[in-house]
């Protein structure tokens, strides 16, 4: 479990890191939490030559609300998040992704920054931040940009990141009265990703759906917005029946992932289940039941 | 034993714990020695293998490399793998310590590479240039042992490592009576022992003195001195084994290891201390394996539910090549087939299978866990098939506790026990009665609760001789120190089972101190007599009988001294508080410490008693011991999903007398966690090629803290006549009892969809599948409940598993 030898830079701005990157280019791996890039690297399944770590760096881990929403900076901890009162007042869905993830030492060390830039198809926070419809801000050298969380995933373990560009920061919206949240997730036994993890926003008036968002992760090649069922609920009663009906579909059109923990089908069929169960439960939070 | 006791069967806190809580004792990989250099083995990716050629040059250069050795370094200087197993008709399957010109599974080591740190090691493992020429892998046991499978040992003519054949009573007539038979194949999946810590070797050798010194994590390490001794062809006497702390075995580290023999001779070879370290991958396809058998079972039975016979076929898979006790484990199984049951006629014949993958050997039961599984199993079949109740079935065909001992048709004699007992406990505090109503009311919900029995009877405590490869006796040494300190060693070798404890509150019972004022020793062959080591639940029957033995002769000793000072009879004293007391007269009492001082001053001795106070002795058994308990176990089964959710579990279980309920409530808790773990969780997968799919804990599932239910335990106590502790053992019980309870109560639970055998692991794709296969009744208590047998083409389960791929 040794890595082959590399060359450790450690950026104390995003300047010096942009700097590092550009000159280094594909040689140069970030290093935010460590959880996916150093097993990969100790099994020598990745051996960077250059080590940039982000971990030195000042000013990326801040979770703060601006106009309207929630701003957290890419370097945040899971455990941070999860733990975060500001968040589970204003954006409960985040901190319950969060506590999803891993274990305690896995969410000490991890961040949503780098586990987003991953890209992992089984990971929880892609779901969540498609159910958030969430606004990633991706910076270099050159300036920086935003692309929606449904822009940002491209495929498995790629994301919008270009050469050069560093995942800074991921806005998500408050959470307001009449609008409920919940994640749930079929972990693999093992491991503990997802073998289905499903977020889910809903936003009531007058016991109708008037906004539905859905993200699946672990299904697919990589984690989506479960249209089908959004367009098939938004504005229409939340009943038992109706949602259960929608959320039949969560996987429709997807290609599913086959593995040793689960077939397609199951994955399939699995994303109907969670689906149903996260937006039931969306549900009656946004009714002001407790769940 | 005397029956008030002050310290034995007091639940102790651990006198181990501070140090390994605190991580302040030593393991292997925590030993550093001066010019000490690093071991690491290069090892095959194929399952089967030519050896073409290796090429070291590019790493012989690589900086800090000492040295890259192949076969050909090794030849006539390291013997092979040794097997203490004997068996009749046993084919060769011989492990040279480095694979010679071919390899026969993932994992066997081609090379070692030995570097100044671990760094230039292992960069300079990867410059080791292996050419093979893969061969068709061997991997379904069943197909291994037909006809035109490719041999992987000649010049044996197949695949078949032994037939081990037993059968007493009359089966051929039990089958003619029968009212019913019942058939069913059962698998018994391969499992990785997993032990916390992996496998580490130290050695050192000194030139001067002309002694090696080996630290292993091991469980045998007076076993593993001799073996050494004659594996590197040094005399045994300059050859010492200590095991520092070691951080779990479950059988794995009950074994001699190629890597504990190079790593020995290297030491000697280059002069400097030597340490290999095992990677938790290494461990995974390097370290023995466990369980993988499949079983066709038959039973003839009465309409009335009374077992008149059985039949077994059972196929081992055996890996590659043979460990220490890798063809023996199986035939275990063999003796255990009656179960706790009167059965007139049994037939059984066992295969051994070689195949290209890990040996597997003793794992945590090492063969009894399969027997009770098939058999408990096997009840419920029955149970189903006859529409009775699972606890009904059982208590039908118990031996009454008159009956004791009660021998088997196949020639084993039980010592003890009271069956119907546990059974009527174990069902009257789980609320049976009221677990079935509530099953019922729960089906017409469409919720699938399942209650899993279990009675099981099991072989402990490791002798006697007569049944043992290597000796079934154990050791122990104490000594009274002429300060009044004790210090027991003992010849076996806890590591993680508490002796250090249970043996103290004993020292400190028989000789009226403190368990403080008593230390235990083990692991040290410099340091203890020898000894046979740890398994089998034989450290406290039978090592712990040793010591008890030891304790009693110095205590008769003092006792003399102190009746020759005061002219008392010895009769009349009574150990306790720091003196030794007449029971009649005050002033014929005296402190321990004046005792003590006239023993090892010995100018008051009696005529003839030697000075000093050390008494060993050398127990042999002259049986095992076999506990026996019943265990029921509650589970829920998500319909969506097909989870199983564990809601409750009792354990009542009879180990005997017992020194410590801390320490037993422990080996159950702990054992029934290890049993959910091979019923829900763990299975090594091998796929076609034979490769380890499961080969890392991303993939190898093992049960955690919140797969757990309250466990309740109970305990009835029926002393073993073959001891003077009167104690059988619980090393190994949780994990021969539970797992069939769980299974049990998956299949129970599933009743409704007419399911009637499920194969471990439970995962919760395949009982999806299954509930899916037939829509739930509205209406399905239990005896309604349709159990046609479903007659499955022979391997058709096996390829389910086998062809899964990542």
């Amino acid at each position: 479990m040794i890595p082959a030898a590399f060359e450790y830079h450690a950026p104390k701005n995003l300047e010096e890191a942009f700097r590092l990157l550009d000159r280094h280019g594909d040689e140069a791996k970030l290093l935010a939490g460590g959880h996916s890039l150093l097993p990969m690297m100790k099994l020598r399944l990745a051996a960077p030559r250059f080590v940039i770590d982000l971990g030195r760096l000042k000013g990326l881990d801040y979770i703060r609300e601006e106009q309207g929403h929630m701003v957290i900076g890419a370097m945040v901890k899971h455990a941070e998040i999860e733990h975060s009162s500001l968040l589970r007042a204003k954006c409960p869905l985040l901190p319950e992704a969060a506590a999803a993830i891993g274990d305690v030492q896995v969410r000490n060390r991890g961040t949503i920054g780098g586990s987003l830039a991953h890209a992992d198809p089984a990971a929880d926070y892609p779901a969540a931040i498609l159910g958030l419809d969430a606004v990633m801000e991706l910076q270099s050298n050159s300036g920086s940009r935003t692309v929606s969380a449904e822009d940002f995933f491209v495929d498995m373990l790629t994301t919008q990141l270009r050469p050069g560009e560093i995942l800074t920061q991921i806005r998500v919206p408050v959470i307001g009265k009449g609008s409920g949240t919940a994640y749930c997730k079929l972990p693999q036994l093992a491991s503990g990703y997802a073998v289905v993890g499903v977020a889910a926003r809903v936003t009531l008036a007058n016991g109708k759906l008037a906004q539905v968002t859905i993200g699946v992760t672990g299904v697919g090649p990589k984690a989506y917005r479960a249209e089908n069922v959004e367009n098939a609920l938004r504005g229409k009663k939340a009943s038992d029946k109706s949602v259960a009906e929608a959320a039949r579909h969560a996987a429709h059109g997807i290609d599913a992932l086959a593995d040793l923990h689960a077939s397609a089908d199951y994955r399939r069929e699995m994303a109907g289940v969670f689906t149903r169960r996260a937006l039931a439960l969306a549900i009656a939070r946004a009714a002001g039941k407790k769940a | 034993m005397a029956t008030a006791t002050k310290f034995i069967g007091k639940p102790l806190k651990r006198k181990e714990d501070p140090r390994l809580i605190q991580g302040i004792a030593h393991y292997v990989d925590d030993l550093v020695l001066a010019g000490m250099l690093h071991a690491g083995f290069v090892r095959s990716p194929h399952a089967h293998a030519v050896v073409k050629s290796i090429d070291s040059t590019k790493a012989q250069s690589a900086p800090g490399v000492v040295g890259v050795f192949t076969a050909e370094d090794f030849r006539g200087q390291i013997g092979i793998v040794p097997c203490a197993a004997q068996l009749p008709d046993l084919k060769g399957a011989p492990r040279p310590v480095l694979a010679t010109g071919r390899v026969r599974f993932v994992g066997e080591a081609v090379a070692v590479v030995v570097a100044s740190d671990r760094y230039a090691l292992r960069d300079a493992m990867d410059l080791v240039e292996v050419d093979y020429e893969p061969l068709t892998p061997v991997v379904d046991p069943e197909k291994a042992i037909s006809k035109n499978a490719p041999v992987l040992h000649e010049p044996s003519a197949d695949n078949v490592s032994f037939r081990w054949e037993l059968e007493g009573g009359d089966v051929k007539r039990a089958f003619k009576q029968a009212d019913k038979v019942i058939r069913q194949r059962i698998l018994n999946q391969r499992l990785v022992p997993m032990a916390m810590e992996p496998r580490g070797v130290l050695a050192e050798y000194k030139r001067g003195e002309k002694t090696l010194t080996v630290w292993s994590s091991t469980q045998i390490p007076h076993l593993l001195k001799t073996q050494l001794a004659a594996m590197l062809g040094t005399p045994e006497h300059s050859v010492r084994v200590i095991t520092p702390e070691v951080g779990g075995g479950f059988g794995s580290k009950l074994n001699v290891y190629p890597e504990e023999a190079i790593v020995a001779h290297l030491a000697m070879r280059l002069g400097h201390p030597v340490k290999w370290m095992e990677s938790r991958r290494e461990n995974f396809v390097c370290t023995i394996h466990g369980r993988d058998q499949i079983a066709d079972v038959e039973a003839a039975v009465s309409k009335d539910g009374t077992l008149l016979g059985t039949k077994w076929r059972i196929i081992a898979d055996l890996g590659a090549y043979y460990q220490l006790l890798t063809p023996l484990v199986p035939t275990l199984t063999g003796l255990m087939l009656a179960g706790s049951y009167k059965v007139p006629a049994i037939k059984i014949e066992i295969i051994g299978a070689l195949t290209n993958k890990m040996a597997t050997d003793a794992y945590r039961g090492a063969g009894r866990p399969e027997a009770t599984y098939y058999v408990e199993r096997l009840m419920d079949l029955i149970a189903a098939e006859l529409k009775m109740d699972p606890a009904e079935i059982r208590r039908k065909n118990f031996p009454l506790p008159k009956e004791f001992p009660y021998t088997t048709p196949t020639g084993v004699a039980y010592d003890s026990a009271n069956y119907q007992r546990s059974l009527d406990i174990a069902l009257k505090k789980s609320g049976y009665a009221k677990l079935r109503k509530e099953q019922a009311a729960l089906r017409k919900q469409g919720r699938y609760l399942g209650i899993g029995v279990s009675t099981y009877v099991e072989i402990c405590a490791m002798g006697p001789s007569s049944a043992m490869p290597a000796g079934g006796w154990e050791s122990a040494t104490v000594r009274v120190e002429p300060t009044g300190k004790v210090t027991i060693l003992t010849g076996a070798s806890p590591h993680g089972q508490g002796q250090e404890t249970s043996f103290a509150q004993m020292g400190a019972e028989v000789l009226g101190l403190t368990p403080d004022d008593v230390n235990v020793v083990h692991g040290d062959t410099g340091a203890v007599p020898y000894g046979i080591g740890t398994f089998g639940s034989r450290g406290t029957a039978v090592g712990g009988t040793a010591a008890y033995m030891s304790l009693v002769k110095l205590r008769d000793k003092l006792a003399k001294i102190v009746g020759h000072l005061t002219g008392e009879d010895p009769k009349n004293f009574v150990f306790g508080g720091g003196s030794i007391s007449s029971k009649s007269s005050a002033n014929k009492s005296i402190s321990l410490g004046e005792a003590i001082g006239a023993a090892y001053t010995a100018k008051t001795l009696p005529q003839g008693m030697e000075p000093g106070l050390e008494a060993t002795t050398f127990f042999e058994p002259t049986n095992f011991t076999f506990p026996f308990g019943a265990h029921v176990c509650v589970v829920e089964i998500d319909a969506e999903t097909g989870g199983v959710r564990l809601l409750k579990y009792v354990a009542v279980d009879d180990c005997g007398n017992v020194l410590n309920p801390l320490l037993v409530e422990g080996q159950v808790h702990g054992g029934i966690v290890q049993s959910v773990g091979q019923a829900m969780f763990e299975e090594a997968v091998y796929d076609e090629h034979g490769q380890l799919i499961t080969g890392e804990l991303m993939d190898y599932a093992i049960p955690r803290a919140d797969a757990m239910p309250w466990m309740e335990t109970h305990r009835t106590v029926t002393p073993s006549p073959v001891n003077p502790l009167g104690v059988k053992g619980v090393g190994e019980a949780g994990t021969i009892g539970a797992t069939p309870a769980i299974i049990n109560a998956v299949v129970d639970a599933l009743a409704p969809f007419g399911v009637r055998h499920v194969d471990m692991p439970v995962k919760r794709e395949r009982i999806w599948k299954l509930m899916r296969r037939k829509a739930a009744p509205k209406r399905a208590p239990r005896a309604a409940a349709k159990a046609k047998p479903k007659k499955k083409s022979k391997s058709a389960a096996r390829r389910r598993t086998s062809r899964r791929a990542r």
